[in-house]
């Protein structure tokens, strides 16, 4: 241990013992950032009204509350058709931007990319109140397609970006050497370079999904009557009073989240190369 | 030579429309965006300009300029989006610094503390804070049983909460590019600086800092912007006594459907973003913000 101390940390030989006060105020960063979520999942256990940590008398009364209501069900099943279409009409829509902008290289594709990564930049209050306006002319407000519509213009830019830069990656010859053999353009996409990019896609699936899930402030403003989302009515709750179910509710979304992010680690991640 | 010239006109055609054709495949995704984000935005913009007669008309900006109010908006945002920017650089820098020195599988498990929080909704983190932080919260009753303090300290509805909330949020967006730009730091410049006789400090300092900082300012931009225009966590953890500019939009709409008001306030919003952006794009290669980022 006290060698340890001792030895050099960096190429810089300054030695672990004087760099002990960056560790420290490391791990304490580290906690703070993941305990305030996870702490949630005992207290939603609990039999209190009020939330207590650690709980006197364990119960499920909180997911009793939020499965027995026909008001939260229906939200959450607003919430995951939302997203699972989003998921659908955001994957391919951006892959096959994200190759159209990175193939055909014309002049105006810088502006083109801007324009793709504008839903991230644009407050989202703006995108909010504008996609009300624009939806009550259409006569699509409170629907799921208009969720899904507004949900996948938030989601275009993450998978613009990760499909993006996995092309990036990809040697656009062996499509032209596929070409060249005879394959049509869409089948030489389809059979070498997709699967060469598969990693990207499902990443950029998965983040869709949760994009529309997770999303708030647009869907306090274009979902409603027969399809509130499950985060609108959590928001509206949060503003009321501190309710116990929303821990419930917390707990089931960090779920989803992790299952999420599995997913991605387990399908999204390319294998790396053995060392040259 | 009459036929090549013919063939290599016709190529150049040929080429021209294959990638029009090319660039074409992106037309939903555009075609989305000008219809869901592009339209509306410009038809709010439009809006702003519409005074309560329907005539072209400034008020709906002399208004912010008017009332003190409004001046207080603006005020409140730009305090909250520096003082959360500045703290983010204060804890996220050290702590990405310090997972780009460990070996790579610490360095991996360490990510996740970063990563968890950033795709864990943001809902339910500032829920968490909520629960946390207030008056019988678990914060308030650890601090007094270890004696740091004896009487519940109010830590939510006002900018403490607010800030501890949108720090926690905003970390990730600051972390991920700072931590991208130092492990592309090649170790050797160090080991070079401290070979010539740099004590560790001066090595820091003058070599390995300046070029951190490419991801550090690309994360610290993205986190100033994301702040302009945030809306849950200050609506949620302020509890109505820091009120910043989005949330004054919403209530425009919610509560006055006055959407004069409330599209110049956006318009003006917006703008703040662009310049900003703008601004930036001056000093340092934006494509770090959208390569860094995931």
């Amino acid at each position: 241990m006290l060698r340890w101390f001792r030895a050099p940390a960096t190429e810089t030989q300054i030695s672990h013992g004087q760099r002990l006060w960056l560790y420290v105020l490391c791990v304490i960063i580290m906690v703070l950032l993941v305990t305030p979520t996870l702490i949630v999942i005992p207290m939603s256990f609990s039999d209190s009204q009020y939330l207590e940590f650690p709980p006197e008398n364990w119960s499920l009364r909180w997911y009793e509350h939020f499965f027995g209501s026909a008001e939260w069900m229906r939200a959450t099943k607003t919430s995951f058709t939302v997203a699972f279409l989003t998921m659908l009409v955001a994957t391919p829509v951006g892959v096959l931007a994200a190759y159209g902008l990175h193939a055909s290289r014309v002049r105006f594709v810088r502006a083109a990319y801007l324009l793709m990564i504008a839903p991230m930049m644009v407050p989202v209050v703006l995108v909010a109140i504008g996609a009300f306006y624009a939806y009550v002319k259409l006569k699509i407000l409170y629907t799921v397609a208009g969720l899904v519509l507004a949900h996948t213009m938030l989601a275009l830019p993450l998978v613009v970006i990760v499909t993006g830069s996995a092309l990036k990656g990809f040697d656009m010859q062996l499509e032209a050497a596929a070409r060249s053999l005879g394959a049509p353009r869409w089948y030489a996409f389809l059979t070498v370079t997709l699967p060469q990019i598969r990693f990207a896609v499902v990443t950029s699936a998965l983040l869709s999904f949760l994009t529309s899930f997770d999303e708030v402030v647009v869907a306090m403003f274009i979902s409603g009557g027969d399809n509130p989302t499950l985060t609108r009515n959590m928001f509206n709750a949060l503003r009321d009073q501190i309710d116990p179910t929303i821990a419930a509710i917390s707990t089931l979304m960090i779920l989803v989240t992790t299952v999420m992010m599995v997913l991605v680690q387990v399908f999204g991640q390319q294998r790396k190369p053995p060392p040259e | 030579m009459p036929t090549s010239r013919v063939n290599e006109t016709g190529l150049r055609l040929d080429d021209r429309l294959e990638r029009l054709r090319l660039f074409g495949l992106s037309s939903p995704a555009i075609l989305l965006i000008l219809v869901v984000l592009v339209i509306p935005v410009g038809w709010l913009f439009y809006v702003s300009f519409v005074g309560a007669d329907g005539q072209f008309s400034l008020e709906n900006y002399q208004r912010m300029i008017d009332r003190a109010s409004y001046a207080r908006i603006f005020a409140t945002t730009f305090k909250v989006s520096f003082l959360t920017t500045g703290i983010c650089i204060l804890i996220g820098y050290p702590l990405a610094y310090f997972m780009s020195q460990l070996p790579p599988r610490l360095a991996s498990l360490c990510m996740i503390t970063v990563l968890l929080p950033f795709w864990t909704s943001l809902l339910v983190r500032t829920y968490a804070w909520l629960v946390l932080l207030q008056r019988q919260g678990l914060v308030n009753d650890w601090a007094i049983g270890l004696g740091l303090w004896d009487e519940p300290i109010k830590m939510v509805h006002n900018m403490t909460g607010t800030l501890i909330g949108m720090v926690h949020i905003m970390l990730p967006f600051l972390i991920l590019p700072t931590y991208g730009a130092m492990k592309s730091i090649s170790r050797d410049y160090m080991k070079a600086a401290s070979n010539l006789g740099a004590t560790p400090k001066t090595a820091f300092w003058t070599v390995f800092f300046p070029l951190s900082t490419p991801g550090l300012f690309a994360g610290a931009l993205m986190v100033f912007i994301l702040c302009l225009g945030f809306f849950v966590t200050p609506a949620v953890l302020g509890g109505g006594k820091v009120i910043m500019v989005s949330m004054k939009i919403v209530s425009n709409i919610e509560l006055f459907v006055n959407w004069g008001a409330a599209s110049a306030l956006g318009v003006v919003l917006l703008s703040l973003a662009v310049i900003v952006l703008w601004v930036a794009s001056r000093f340092l290669n934006l494509d770090q913000i959208s390569g860094g980022g995931h």
